[in-house]
């Protein structure tokens, strides 16, 4: 199986990190991945935001760049999401087959326990683009739940947004800090030390939240507590 | 005294949705009662569509008959026509709200009467037939407990189903003590604000108003094709005593409400109660065909109007929006409408399906804030019982207010420059990282400790209730470059 990765331009940029986690667990799960380096952007901040010509170059590459692959995983529900529902709108093609990296690890490798070890209080914010474009259920949780060490705790209204949504958090920046601000009350009431989500554009946002009153809760993309090993903690 | 609720598709004098949605925000008793109203709603649908087995095949069987109903429109409409009038009823085509409003005005008149009660409507609250009757010289009184509310109010609706679900007890109790007498009967001295009291004194300052009309104006929640038979449901009884007891009813409805047979109320019938006020079945279902000699209204009138949607149906993205039933659950489960409330949509159709709906009927240009209005979180096409794919229509319409202001301005908006340079900056490897490597410097000016506090520009409304990241010094391209040499794939354009 020729498994490509797929990191996207926004954890290209900011959080490197967790590519290397993605690279680093499935490797040691056995497999090769490939990085192909023409990759860019799936197109979806233009495609949200009504720029359509503007993403139509950025689905087409995508389709060039990963054509040929059995499979490519990306730590992003939402690109995954807009590779899978919006790209064929555009490039009049189906697109390759994305997978995000929960989807992945327990629909095509068919593994939950992935021998992570991070003995740490985590909660995990099912992102709105995991939950109701995805529908990944409860994947990443059972993920989770196998993760030795680990303390999970429930994040209360789990499933309501975070309030990114992208563009919409300058557009409608006073709405967008109200749901913030609600999302960061429901991560401080569960006392977790770590707020964990599939994707590091709604950690971006809600550990700005975080970061910004002070409350030292850490955010961590799922794939870097999944890549966690005894070897790690010291 | 106002002349009261809903004044038409685009309320003009609210702003676009960002700064409407401020004034909101700031209001912290609006966002409590919000808050709590949405929230006990919520769950209550959770729980009894939650009970039903087949709860997604009612949805699939609603969204399927209502797509398939669009797409044959033009032949249910005729049919409607001919088993209304053979019914012994009058159809009316109305292209606009003008139109219909004159169409109302001339069949009151020639009722001669100077008044008419209403049965909660939002075909008339779109048209603004209220104010264009008070224009007429004739009083239109709402007797829905809500709109009855929202109309002493001088105020209005926030909500499809709770018009004044912005208002709490205590309020409703000033509003009554103050307006009633303006109206009609006033409200009982020492109101208090109990529920029961305050039910009492509307109760009481209806009933006058009921036995006197001789007009009822209606919406309708459906019409069957097959036997010209029309539909009302609703939870008071109001409702059914202005179609009942006044001589003449004028009925005005959407035309995307007709259904082909009674059989389709099976599912309708099921799916409207448990998704609107979740209740496995709403107290009073009235129905009517046509005119019943000796037995309720002798002279009824069926307006049917289009507003739009004709060419909302011509739009094969965005004509899904005209499946809905009204009944409120995508309100309910937004978490922008739970922050910011109806009244920031400015349009009688408030929350998701206002911000797809509102800008189909009316055109991009009247309402180009409100498609932008949403996170697509997608809470609201999970909870739609026709399954209206909202997220999905409000992408489309975002492109097309974007190509609308393309078309319109000579010169590319701020937003499309940044955009067009986002785009040419994605366009290959090379030059993102030429583009991660300008964002790295500048970045170095604003951090500290790893965090960027403020950002500068645009960027402002983002940093100023959040900290941002600062890049790491290799992007992830470059790291597998170098820990990976020769594995790294180069095309063309690197
Ligand atoms: S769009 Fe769907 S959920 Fe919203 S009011 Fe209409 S039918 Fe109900």
């Amino acid at each position: 199986m020729r498994v490509a990765l797929f990191i996207t331009c926004f954890n290209d940029t900011l959080y490197p990190e967790t590519g290397k986690a993605v690279v680093r667990l499935l490797e040691r799960l056995g497999h090769t991945v490939e990085f192909p380096a023409d990759q860019t952007c799936c197109g979806q901040m233009h495609f949200n935001t009504g720029y359509r010509p503007e993403a139509t170059p950025l689905a087409r590459r995508f389709a060039e760049v990963f054509a040929g692959y059995d499979a490519v995983v990306s730590p992003s529900a939402s690109c995954t999401g807009m590779v899978r529902d919006s790209h064929e709108l555009l490039t009049g093609s189906r697109p390759p087959q994305v997978y995000e990296l929960s989807e992945f690890l327990v629909d095509v490798l068919g593994v939950t326990d992935v021998g992570a070890y991070f003995p740490h209080r985590v909660t995990y914010h099912p992102t709105c683009h995991s939950l109701r474009m995805l529908r990944v259920g409860d994947r990443p949780l059972r993920l989770l739940r196998a993760v030795k060490g680990i303390d999970l705790v429930e994040l209360p209204a789990a499933d309501s947004c975070c309030g990114f949504g992208g563009t919409f958090a300058l557009k409608n920046a006073g709405t967008s800090a109200a749901m913030l601000a609600d999302k960061a009350d429901c991560v401080l009431r569960t006392g977790a030390e770590v707020l964990s989500a599939a994707d590091n554009s709604c950690l971006m946002h809600i550990g700005g939240g975080l970061s910004r009153i002070r409350s030292g809760v850490r955010t961590l993309h799922l794939a870097e507590i999944l890549a966690a090993t005894e070897g790690d903690a010291r | 005294m106002t002349t009261g609720t809903g004044d038409g598709l685009v309320w003009l004098d609210t702003p676009a949705f960002p700064e409407a949605a401020r004034t909101a925000l700031a209001d912290t008793q609006l966002r409590g009662n919000l808050r709590r109203a949405t929230g006990t709603i919520r769950d209550k649908r959770l729980a009894v569509t939650g009970e039903l087995a087949d709860w997604e095949q009612l949805r699939a069987a609603g969204a399927a008959l209502k797509r398939r109903t669009l797409r044959h429109l033009d032949c249910y409409l005729v049919e409607l026509e001919e088993s209304v009038t053979r019914a012994g009823g009058t159809v009316h085509w109305a292209a606009d709200a003008d139109q219909a409003n004159r169409i109302v005005t001339e069949l009151v008149r020639a009722a001669g009467a100077d008044e008419v009660v209403k049965v909660k409507s939002m075909a008339t609250q779109e048209i603004g037939l209220n104010e264009a009757l008070a224009e007429a010289g004739i009083a239109a009184y709402e007797t829905d407990l809500a709109e009855l509310i929202v109309q002493l109010g001088g105020d209005r609706p926030s909500h499809i189903l709770v018009p004044a679900i912005h208002r709490n007890r205590g309020e409703i109790q000033g509003i009554f003590r103050r307006e009633m007498a303006a109206w009609g009967r006033p409200a009982p001295e020492g109101l208090t604000d109990e529920p029961r009291a305050l039910a009492e004194a509307a109760r009481l300052h209806l009933r006058e108003k009921f036995l006197r009309a001789r007009v009822a104006v209606s919406g309708a929640n459906f019409a069957i094709a097959g036997t010209g038979t029309v539909g009302v449901v609703e939870s008071e009884g109001n409702g059914r005593m202005c179609l009942t007891l006044p001589q003449t009813l004028i009925t005005v409805m959407g035309i995307e409400k007709v259904l082909p047979a009674w059989s389709d109320l099976e599912v309708f019938l099921q799916l409207l109660p448990r998704s609107s006020t979740g209740e496995r079945m709403n107290p009073y279902t009235s129905t009517w065909t046509g005119r019943t000699p000796g037995d309720g209204p002798q002279d009824f009138h069926l307006v049917l109007l289009d507003n739009g949607r004709t060419a909302t149906l011509a739009d094969t993205v965005g004509r899904q929006a005209l499946a809905c039933i009204r009944c409120s659950a995508c309100l309910n489960v937004c978490p922008v409408y739970e922050r910011t409330g109806g009244h920031a949509y400015g349009s009688v159709y408030p929350g998701p399906i206002g911000a797809v709906l509102t800008p189909q009927l009316a055109g991009v240009d009247k309402a180009p804030s409100l498609p932008f209005a949403s996170t697509l979180c997608g809470a609201c096409y999970d909870a739609c019982p026709v399954k209206i794919n909202i997220p999905e229509v409000l992408a489309h319409l975002r492109a097309e207010v974007v190509e609308s202001k393309r078309r319109s301005h000579r010169a590319p908006t701020p937003e499309a420059l940044v955009m067009r340079a986002a785009a040419a900056a994605l366009a290959t490897p090379r030059r993102l990282s030429a583009a991660q490597r300008s964002a790295r410097l500048g970045s170095h000016l604003l951090a500290r400790k790893g965090r960027i506090g403020r950002l500068p520009g645009p960027l402002r409304a983002w940093s100023d209730s959040r900290d941002s990241p600062q890049p790491p010094a290799e992007t992830f391209h470059a790291w597998w470059r170098r820990t990976h040499p020769g594995e790294t794939r180069s095309g063309e354009s690197r």
